[in-house]
């Protein structure tokens, strides 16, 4: 009996458990991205998203700390603090929707072109390689500036349709090796319909593979976002984003003599971008035996 | 070797078809007609509409499609209803400095670069290579554009030591005080750009190194007694280098696409920065015209990586 607890239980959660105890920076980021994500949507709760975007011109640029703004106000009067919150709840939540839309598409597209190979793969990866050469950020931009009245569900269908092609590939490459192992023989053997194969075979196999390349993906698409935002080509003018304030210091008035309106902004979405990638930095070495640490 | 280079030429002759196709479907929905530079408030309706019967407009989409590409292989790409002058010669006048910004930029990337993932392969697993691991983690993880942002706050407005916009001073005339000029206009904005894309050439050089310090030639040249720090700098730093050349048709891609944040925030007024004004005045012949150069100038980095590849790997070219 003595034994049997000292052998590990290795489930998936002990080992990235355990792989978060070996790793201080990958701890102190999950505290903060957990305690960032309750903070932001348990005051955004709180916050009346048109009142925070009402404009008073005669309180702008009040420096933090005074008239009870926290973090002081923009050049329409807004307070930064509340903006601040509704934009990281905003983006993160674009990003969030943008990443599944874009692993469903990815991970659909991979699994047919890896599974079927030959033909149905070499046409579909020829599709694959003109995506990659289409200057994505300026495309999206050119749609989002002519679409007439477009919304929040256009700018996510709109960025996701170009985003899906890493994904794809990554998923793709993986397929064409495990469609060539036994169990998937044994499964054709048996009469399995392809499409099963793929879903309840095949797609388990890459969990592993399709979590981490979730986490890291969001990265990417809160970035993208957020810098569409800050060119002025993201989210509605009415819906507040981390981008949009940052984009606030391309006035050089801003940029100098306000710097608490967009600097806070700045910061956090570099903290919640490397904290994002640190996390899923630590879940890769936990699935992973050959890089894990502890 | 030419086999492959021809082999890679056919495969983009479909890629640029559907490439001109996409874009010429995109400024069909982009409101307006080719010739809208060159209304007048005094031109008339009538007059609008022979001109719009002479361009085509009512033709089917597939022979407007033909005119158009006819066009595009003449040079003519219409007329910037901003600024009033041809497309092709406006955006040559911008090319240079983009060009030019991206090509300093990728001089001291790769001086960054190399030296950075040599070492971190060389000490792999000392707090060195950790730290150098970290770096490119975090340049990695962190959105381009925010680092700009910081780094003009910091070194242009704060410190005040480079200048925060435009391509070169008003008050220099000729020789070396306007290069010089033009230089310290780049020098920022490249140095951000080259710290922020190293990480893909260093992370790749590193495994490289590390991979070959296991391999045979390695270990015979140990074993003729060749001084360790020879053995890296004549053995293994030069097969590892090699691979990393084909990085170059790509990175002058990716440099391109970042130019339109980079010129935004610097206020340099390259192809990007044009691209942004055109978006703000809906010109939309530029705009079509720089879409479909950046997608060109895609296709011919990773034409130019692919063909460096095949010239320095004889494993990947097609007998």
């Amino acid at each position: 009996m003595k034994k049997s607890k000292k052998v590990r239980n290795d489930t998936n959660f002990n080992v990235i458990l355990r792989e978060f105890k070996h790793d201080k920076g990958a701890t102190f980021f999950l505290f903060f991205l957990v305690g960032l994500i309750l903070l932001v949507y348990g005051y955004a709760l709180a916050l009346n998203q048109k009142q925070v975007m009402h404009i008073d011109l005669l309180n702008g640029y009040s420096a933090p700390l005074k008239d009870g703004h926290l973090l002081g106000t923009d050049s329409g009067g807004r307070d930064v603090f509340q903006y601040l919150v509704l934009g990281v709840r905003n983006s993160l939540n674009i990003g969030i929707a943008v990443t599944c839309i874009v692993e469903v598409i990815g991970i659909v597209f991979g699994l047919v072109a890896g599974y079927y190979g030959g033909v149905v793969d070499n046409v579909m990866m020829r599709f694959l390689d003109f995506m990659m050469i289409l200057p994505m950020l300026m495309v999206i931009i050119v749609l989002v500036s002519i679409i007439p009245n477009y919304s929040i569900l256009d700018f996510i269908l709109i960025v996701s349709s170009f985003l899906w092609v890493g994904t794809a590939r990554l998923i793709r490459s993986k397929t064409l090796a495990e469609a060539q192992k036994e169990y998937v023989f044994a499964a054709v053997t048996s009469g399995m319909r392809s499409w099963k194969i793929m879903l309840f075979e095949i797609l388990p196999n890459m969990s592993s593979l399709i979590i981490v390349d979730l986490i890291l993906n969001l990265t990417s698409n809160i970035g993208i976002e957020v810098g569409l935002s800050f060119l002025g080509f993201g989210l509605p003018d009415s819906v507040p984003s981390l981008g949009t304030l940052i984009g606030l210091a391309q006035d050089p008035e801003v940029i100098t003599g306000a710097p608490w309106v967009w600097l806070p902004a700045a910061l956090v979405i570099l903290f919640i971008c490397v904290g994002i990638s640190y996390v899923g930095n630590v879940i890769r070495r936990a699935f992973d035996a050959r890089q894990r640490l502890g | 070797m030419w086999k492959t280079i021809l082999r890679r030429l056919l495969v983009m002759i479909p890629e640029i078809i559907l490439l001109s196709i996409l874009i010429f479907i995109l400024a069909k929905l982009m409101p307006g007609d080719p010739f809208t530079g060159m209304v007048t408030p005094q031109t008339s309706a009538a007059q609008i509409e022979q001109l719009r019967i002479k361009a085509g407009v009512y033709d089917p989409w597939y022979i407007q499609y033909y005119h158009w590409i006819v066009k595009m292989f003449h040079g003519d790409l219409g007329i910037s209803y901003q600024f009033k002058t041809p497309v092709g010669t406006l955006i040559a006048s911008r090319m240079w400095n983009t060009l030019w910004l991206s090509l300093i930029t990728m001089i001291l990337s790769y001086l960054l670069a190399i030296p950075l993932g040599l070492t971190a392969g060389r000490y792999e697993n000392t707090k060195l290579d950790n730290f150098i691991m970290f770096y490119t983690f975090v340049a990695y993880a962190i959105p381009a554009f925010v680092f700009y942002l910081l780094g003009v706050w910091l070194f242009g407005y704060k410190l005040g030591w480079f200048p925060t916009s435009g391509s070169v001073d008003v008050d220099v005339t000729g020789g070396l005080s306007y290069l010089l000029s033009r230089l310290k206009h780049m020098i920022l904005p490249a140095i951000l750009m080259a710290l922020i894309s190293v990480t893909s050439v260093v992370q790749y050089l590193r495994s490289e190194v590390i991979d070959n310090k296991n391999q045979d030639y390695v270990k015979t040249a140990r074993a003729k007694g060749v001084p360790e720090k020879q053995i890296f700098k004549r053995h293994i730093f030069r097969n590892s280098l090699l691979p990393i050349a084909a990085f170059l048709g790509y990175s002058i891609t990716g440099l391109l696409g970042g130019s339109i944040f980079v010129e935004q925030i610097f206020n340099y007024p390259g192809m990007g920065l044009l691209f942004m004004d055109s978006i703000m005045n809906r010109d939309y012949s530029v705009i079509t015209a720089l879409v479909l150069l950046y997608g060109i100038l895609t296709l011919i980095g990773s034409l130019l990586s692919d063909i460096i590849l095949s010239i320095v790997d004889p494993r990947v070219r097609i007998e």
